[in-house]
């Protein structure tokens, strides 16, 4: 199963660095890492998407990490409400003869436009990771050149943040 | 007050209560061993950074003491590494102060440059680069406190050159803030209530104690316990000494090389309570087969070791400091005779086991068996002494024969296994405590691997008393390419030139040797009762086995028991 962890830590040189050393070296399966500072700029908070076997498996992936100094709090949102995202960026070959199929698909999917040439487009597209792969599926009939997504980042729904979870 | 980054270091190490650093010198550290000679603060220098490191290392589990020790950018601080995993394996508490290149050449492989805190980040409980002066005084009070609080471990701090030469207005601070480390103290109450209902429950109950109750200093509280349930101990490697391993009450060592009766005990009993102990595969072998009926408990002041290993059914998270006096306050709920009354089969069954098949080995005639030399020595010591090893067959033996009484009486690199560590460790145990005897059993294969410190030895006049255990062979290699490669003896004959008397006399330290059986004792007394140090090389026969032995991969009821010759 997989599982979504917010990971508060101290914004710091070499955070990330012992976090990724951490799971590498216990051989946790992690499935994407999204990182970035946040409202207070001393601390970064890290979305992690891990794919661990059972519960007890997660909480060996969840003490470990918080045995690291620089970690604040891990706030496990699988169980909690909350709303999952992530950015991809897509460059599709686009001849004058499909552009137009290409873009009623991009509007299906409620998917941007970002960037066109003679040859290619770049679309943006933000959503649920289920999304992202089903408009990847999609573009493959296009040709698609290639892919940059950020991994998935969730917010908690109501109104108390992670910090104080 | 003003000064240098690098004299501010010394202030901190006062400050921090620190006595002495083992350490040696190098460029970027010439300022910091400026301000020692300045300071005339004390200072042992090593022959090699790995010998620092051991020895702050053996400082540290002798007193429970934050050992401290110094090395250089480059070579200097990747030599600590072994050190710096063997102490983060047994959690003791250490910091290491290295050298960096200057703030401006980090990153251009500039000379003498590695990168120290990415090559310890997997071996340290934390570890920072201090690149700005001002920090140094805070980073120096959080590596204190996190190396010695909670779950102790190894904390290096890789320090600028630019900074030991920087000026600073010192002040220690008095406080440690940190939002993302608060060592946990007290766990849940109800926790320690469920674990004396099963211990109220259980027919055939046992305690396995292991080194979380030596690092924790709750050793009396740990015997109280013991005295008053009756129910039978055994120990880890770590934990020997927490119980007197002459007490009836005592199984003695479990796992690997553990006594029969420790081995069955585990297989039989159906409430397994682990105190400090993390259930290393030494211990289990097979996780799945491992105590196959027990309940088993978990006290442990890491969250983290709860179900790395071992499932437990129940778990008490928090330090023993506050677990154990409130599961003995529980535990008084019943009396001593009481307690005793529900497992008298039990405790009958595990005596029988003891009996029936107590440590034994065959004699060889003409030949000093290993196992004779240990429990010589264990006769003609016990008291004020410590003991050190190195790693391999002869560490088994002490752990077997040696009659350990007390806690932090034997010191040993247990989870990593360093060959090399116990010579540097015996210098930081005497150089801590001066008035006891320290004793150090090696082997003809470990004490090569650090051997240049016999010189420190020497020039300190440490009355070191050092047992080299030459059967000439790697012994435990040996044993294993014996019993299961087929005698292929790949690599592990090292029946050479050297000689060990000489090669301690070269370094200043008086040698002897004993090669025949009815020598032993006089050998023993001889080297015990000289004033400085001695080393005696002890002549073996190559093929000795440590038994019992599970072999890998097996169960632990299954073992191959010795005596038989």
């Amino acid at each position: 199963m997989k599982y979504t962890l917010a990971v508060l830590v101290e914004n710091r040189p070499g955070v990330l660095t012992h976090i990724s050393g951490l799971i590498s070296r216990r051989a946790f399966n992690i499935e994407s890492i999204a990182a970035s500072y946040t409202e207070e700029l001393d601390t970064t908070r890290i979305t992690i998407s891990v794919a661990a076997d059972n519960e007890v498996e997660l909480e060996q992936v969840v003490n470990q990490l918080s045995k690291l100094v620089d970690v604040i709090k891990i706030v496990n949102l699988t169980y909690v409400e909350s709303i999952e995202r992530e950015l991809a960026l897509i460059k599709v070959k686009a001849s004058k003869t499909n552009r137009s199929d290409l873009v009623n698909v991009v509007e299906i999917f409620r998917a941007k436009i970002i960037d066109v040439n003679r040859e290619t487009v770049a679309i943006e597209l933000t959503g649920e990771e289920s999304k992202i792969d089903a408009f990847c599926e999609v573009l493959l009939d296009f040709g698609i050149i290639e892919i940059v997504r950020t991994g998935k980042i969730a917010l908690a729904r109501g109104p108390v943040p992670a910090k104080e979870m | 007050m003003k000064m240098l980054g690098a004299e501010a270091i010394i202030e901190c190490l006062k400050a921090e209560g620190v006595n002495l650093v083992f350490g040696y010198p190098g460029g970027c550290v010439l300022t910091l061993y400026d301000a020692l000679y300045k300071a005339d603060f004390p200072h042992i220098l090593t022959r090699h950074e790995q010998g620092a490191v051991h020895a702050a290392d053996g400082y540290a589990r002798a007193t429970g003491k934050t050992g401290v020790c110094f090395a250089t950018s480059g070579p200097g601080a990747t030599n600590l590494v072994t050190g710096i995993a063997t102490a983060y394996m047994d959690s003791v508490p250490l910091v290491a102060i290295t050298g960096q290149v200057g703030v401006g050449v980090i990153g251009k492989d500039a000379f003498q440059e590695a990168d120290i805190i990415g090559i310890t980040t997997p071996i340290t409980k934390h570890n920072y680069l201090v690149k700005k002066v001002q920090d140094l005084p805070r980073i120096l009070k959080e590596a204190f406190y996190i190396a010695r609080t909670g779950r102790p471990g190894p904390v290096v701090v890789d320090v600028s050159r630019d900074v030991f030469n920087a000026p600073l207005d010192f002040e220690y601070p008095e406080t440690v803030s940190l939002r993302g480390y608060s060592p946990l103290f007290a766990g849940e109450p109800e926790s320690v209530e469920l674990v004396v209902q099963a211990m109220a429950a259980a027919k055939n109950p046992i305690i396995f104690v292991g080194g979380g109750v030596i690092l924790s200093e709750t050793v009396a509280e740990f015997r109280k316990f013991a005295e008053l349930t009756g129910f039978p101990v055994f120990s880890s490697l770590m934990g020997l000494g927490c119980i007197p391993a002459d007490s009836p009450q005592h199984l003695g060592m479990v796992g690997m090389h553990g006594t029969y009766a420790a081995n069955m005990a585990t297989t039989e009993c159906d409430l397994l309570l682990g105190i400090g102990v993390r259930f290393d595969d030494r211990v289990t072998s097979v996780v799945k087969n491992f105590a196959p009926q027990a309940k088993i408990v978990h006290f442990d002041i890491d969250p983290a070791e709860v179900n790395k290993n071992v499932r437990a059914d129940l778990r008490v998270v928090g330090d023993l400091r506050w677990s154990l006096p409130l599961l003995n306050e529980k535990t008084t709920r019943r009396s001593a005779a009481e307690w005793r009354e529900g497992i008298a089969a039990w405790n009958e069954c595990v005596q029988m086991w003891k009996r029936e098949k107590p440590l034994t080995y065959a004699q060889t005639s003409g030949k000093i068996m290993p196992q004779t030399v240990i429990e010589k020595v264990s006769q003609l010591t016990q008291e004020n002494t410590v003991i050190v090893t190195d790693v391999g067959q002869h560490q088994m033996w002490v752990a077997q024969y040696y009659n350990f009484v007390r806690e932090r009486s034997y010191i040993t690199s247990g989870g990593l296994g360093t060959m090399g560590y116990g010579l540097p460790a015996a210098i930081g145990a005497q150089m801590s405590l001066p008035d006891k005897n320290v004793v150090l059993f090696t082997g003809d294969g470990s004490i090569m691997m650090n051997c240049q410190e016999l010189a420190t030895v020497a020039d300190n006049n440490l009355p070191l008393k050092i047992f080299v255990m030459n059967n000439e062979v790697l012994g435990m290699v040996h044993q294993w390419q014996r019993m299961f490669y087929g005698q292929r003896y790949s690599h592990s004959s090292i029946k050479g030139k050297t000689d060990f008397v000489k090669l301690a006399e070269a370094m200043g330290v008086p040698g002897l040797r004993v090669t025949q059986p009815d020598k032993l004792d006089a050998v023993l007394e001889k080297a015990l009762n000289m004033s400085g140090p001695v080393l005696v090389d002890i002549l073996l026969p190559p093929t000795e086995d440590v038994l019992p032995m599970v072999p890998p991969g097996g169960r632990l009821d299954q073992m191959l028991l010795g005596g038989m010759s």
